[in-house]
């Protein structure tokens, strides 16, 4: 396959930035998205250019690391991690388009890296259980039925990669923040600080930034993990209960 | 800052305010589209003429109008506050967006089709409500008791092809409002639940399409009928 990639090229955060036009010659179709540009980077670096900068880590779709808003759309085509999609997702000779997240709370770092410590600021806010746990717990000691259970997993599959508010009109981070709320305050363990969580977390998503919901859906129709925006429901639900409730002034 | 205000001011709390005066508009027009489908009497407006004069002098009615009021004001400054807000969170916009492929028009329309209804307000409060509150209005009698002839205004501006086509246009933007509106004011107010979303989604779907489909109506039926 021959390819033409726009490729967004920016030196630091506070440079402008702009799109820069590469050929990828050769390309195989089973490929990955991200092996296509470690070929374009061996290029450029044997050219001794600057390779093109992007996060990756993991590649097997379950860190989160990897990003990239492929033409128009967060992680490409697929409704799956960029490190999973494959050239056979696109046509020979076809120009590809490839930004950054664009969000105000996502700073840009370089080229197609950008900042997602916002997110773990929200989780530092109050995604976490701080009582102590103890030594491993018997199976079963604290009963919680199969269908809790699994809401909480599905809540816990985000991984945090920020498509969501890349996927969002508004940028909004609501379906990260209302994933990790959920996860909690669906376990018997995360009740103690169910109200502050919601409250606290809430408030940071705010404090970083991101925009308010619409309720488009985009963000549920791009997560890579499926995370459903019923999420987004329960944590009104919490927040709302928790500010009238709570013992927070 | 009160909790009360920093849970209006968080981005959660303005969407509960657009959820809820949303609603209310909602219940609004199912109030007044229900009223004024006595134009279709027949009846030279006699019905309609007694009906807006209620709904003018009776105390319970006032009440409801002024929550109405509060409820356009508090939608619209909202509606530009979120927007703001909504905007800044993206200072670099992408240059390719595929927002077709994941989520409909009216949803990532609202401000747009929420700023065509609030022309429309604009002209309609001007021609008929503040015409009934304020204007030189006929008086007509029926059983010897006196009442502002509103039908004779309102059939005679429906004589205008421009204000009818106006009509026709706005509401089919008030239906894509809704058409996304309905259902999120719920999905805001956290109630999302597989017994009763899709009845709500359904419920949203007739509503878009019927009340605007009757409120059009009305200028089309004064316009083609003999008044
Ligand atoms: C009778 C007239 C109207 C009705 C019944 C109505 C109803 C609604 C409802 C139910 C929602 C959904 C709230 C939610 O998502 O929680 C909504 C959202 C919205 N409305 Fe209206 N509306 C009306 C007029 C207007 C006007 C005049 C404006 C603007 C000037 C406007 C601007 C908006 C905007 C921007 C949103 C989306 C807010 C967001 O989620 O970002 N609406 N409307
Ligand atoms: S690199 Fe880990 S999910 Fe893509």
């Amino acid at each position: 396959m021959k390819l033409t990639l726009k490729i967004w090229r920016q030196k630091n955060t506070s440079d402008k930035g702009g799109f820069v036009t590469y050929v990828a010659d050769h390309v195989s179709k089973d490929m990955s998205f991200l092996e296509m540009l470690d070929v374009l980077n061996d290029q450029l670096t044997e050219r001794g250019e600057d390779p093109v900068h992007f996060d990756h880590d993991c590649r097997e779709g379950i860190c989160g690391m990897c990003s990239l808003y492929i033409n128009g759309k967060p992680h490409g085509p697929l409704q799956t991690t960029t490190c999973q999609l494959h050239m056979r997702s696109f046509s020979d000779g076809e120009t590809i388009t490839i930004e950054p997240w664009r969000a105000k709370a996502f700073p840009v770092l370089k080229d197609l890296v950008v900042n997602r410590s916002a997110f773990d600021r929200i989780i530092q806010a109050g995604g976490y259980v701080s009582i102590n746990t103890g030594g491993v717990p018997d199976a079963n000691e604290i009963p919680i039925s199969k269908t809790i259970a699994d809401l909480a997993m599905d809540a816990a599959q985000c991984i945090g990669c920020g498509a969501c508010v890349a996927a969002c009109k508004n940028a909004s981070a609501m379906l990260f923040t209302s994933a990790k709320i959920s996860q909690l305050a669906l376990l018997p363990q995360g009740q103690v600080e169910r109200k502050s969580r919601a409250e606290n977390m809430v408030a940071q998503m705010d404090e970083e930034g991101f925009g308010a919901c619409t309720n488009t859906g985009a963000c549920e129709a791009e997560c890579p993990k499926g995370i459903s925006i019923t999420n987004i429901a329960r944590m009104n639900r919490e927040y709302f209960s928790a500010v009238v409730s709570s013992d927070n002034m | 800052m009160t909790w009360v205000t920093k849970t209006l001011n968080s981005t959660l709390g303005r969407k509960l305010i657009m959820a809820l005066t949303g609603l209310f508009l909602i219940l609004f027009l199912t109030g007044h589209v229900s009223g004024n489908m006595l134009l279709f009497k027949g009846d030279g407006g006699q019905a309609f003429n007694i009906y807006a004069k209620f709904m003018t002098t009776n105390p319970a009615v006032k009440l409801l109008s002024y929550l109405t009021y509060i409820s356009v004001l508090g939608h619209i400054i909202y509606s530009i506050a979120l927007s703001q807000h909504n905007k800044s969170a993206r200072p670099v916009p992408y240059s390719t967006s595929k927002g077709s492929s994941n989520s409909a028009w009216s949803s990532r329309n609202m401000g747009v089709l929420g700023t065509i209804i609030l022309i429309f307000l604009v002209v309609h409060l001007q021609g008929f409500w503040a015409q009934m509150h304020w204007g030189e209005v006929p008086m007509i009698t029926y059983e010897g008791e006196e009442y502002k002839n509103l039908f004779l205004i309102v059939s005679e501006a429906f004589k205008q092809e421009w204000l009818v086509a106006l009509y026709v246009l706005s509401m089919i933007f008030l239906g894509f409002h809704l058409s996304h509106g309905f259902a999120s004011a719920f999905q805001t107010l956290g109630l999302n639940h597989k017994k009763y979303s899709p009845a709500i989604k359904l419920v949203g779907m007739l509503y878009c399409i019927l009340v605007p489909a009757l409120f059009a109506s009305m200028p089309l039926y004064i316009h083609f009928s003999s008044y």
